[in-house]
């Protein structure tokens, strides 16, 4: 449980939880006003910016998602920690 | 179906061990309008409510698994290094004959995790209604929380939390006013 974690961990971590706050807020404002194209666009641009952190992260750090949406990782890296109440 | 992301919504930190504050945490964890208890009711309720408000409440509804996901983490991290001697001069000397060092769904009195929390009436404006009162009524907590702590690691994340419940409140009155024109658009003249 108790593992060495780099720098690089949380600063890849924190972009991600930044981005995704953009794409969660976007997502629920969207839910209650579908006709507005600015923010439908800005949505399009940020989940982009997403699947680029994703992909460096996981290529980094390991596998973010389970059930086949991100890589399963050399010696199923999926299943191993760190998990998030541990950093 | 849902999918997991292996991080956290928001950074959860905290600078010491403080049993006590986790005992008063868990009030958002298995409390009455605690993130578990809005995760299940908005999950609950989407099924029978009118198409045009079904993605919010699927939304917010996975949101709150993401803030109950960051109580536990505040939990697990405010007690995991304590001793069962301090667990109980916390208060939660009950808590540890029962549970050990385990997570369990209660408030911060102790009462465990109950269905009525659950609110549904069967009337979307009603329950909307309450939904907007479940999220106020949290934030509320959340206020509370912060003023009891001096750990600003963990005010941090509570304050990120507060806030949270501040945009689903004003989306859920935006599905109310959604609600009414769909309602308005129904009736035969």
């Amino acid at each position: 449980m108790a593992q060495f974690i780099s720098e690089s961990y949380y600063q890849d971590l924190h972009e991600l939880q930044a981005i995704d706050f953009v794409l969660v807020e976007l997502t629920l404002y969207l839910d209650t006003h579908p006709a507005d194209a600015n923010a439908l666009a800005q949505f399009e641009l940020f989940q982009r910016g997403k699947k680029n952190l994703v992909a460096q992260f996981e290529h980094r750090h390991g596998p973010l998602y389970h059930y086949g949406e991100g890589k399963g990782g050399a010696g199923f890296a999926w299943a191993k920690g760190p998990w998030p109440w541990q950093v | 179906m849902w999918v997991y992301e292996k991080k956290l919504q928001y950074p959860v930190r905290v600078s010491k061990c403080d049993p006590q504050m986790a005992k008063l945490l868990i009030e958002q964890y298995g409390g009455a309008d605690g993130e578990l208890a809005a995760a299940l009711r908005y999950l609950n309720q989407r099924y029978t409510l009118p198409d045009r408000v079904i993605g919010l409440l699927t939304d917010i509804g996975t949101e709150e698994f993401a803030h109950l996901e960051m109580i536990a983490t505040m939990v697990y991290k405010l007690t995991k290094d304590v001793t069962p001697m301090q667990l109980r001069e916390a208060g939660l000397g009950g808590h540890f004959a029962d549970h050990g060092y385990d997570l369990y769904p209660h408030n911060a009195a102790g009462t465990p995790f109950m269905a009525p929390y659950f609110a549904a009436k069967g009337d979307p404006i009603t329950d909307l209604y309450e939904d907007i009162a479940a999220e106020e009524k949290a934030r509320a907590t959340y206020q509370w929380l912060i003023e009891m702590t001096d750990d600003v690691d963990l005010q941090d994340s509570l304050k990120f939390l507060r806030q949270r419940e501040v945009i689903h409140a004003i989306r859920f009155r935006e599905a109310v006013e959604i609600l009414k024109e769909y309602n308005d658009t129904q009736r035969v003249f």
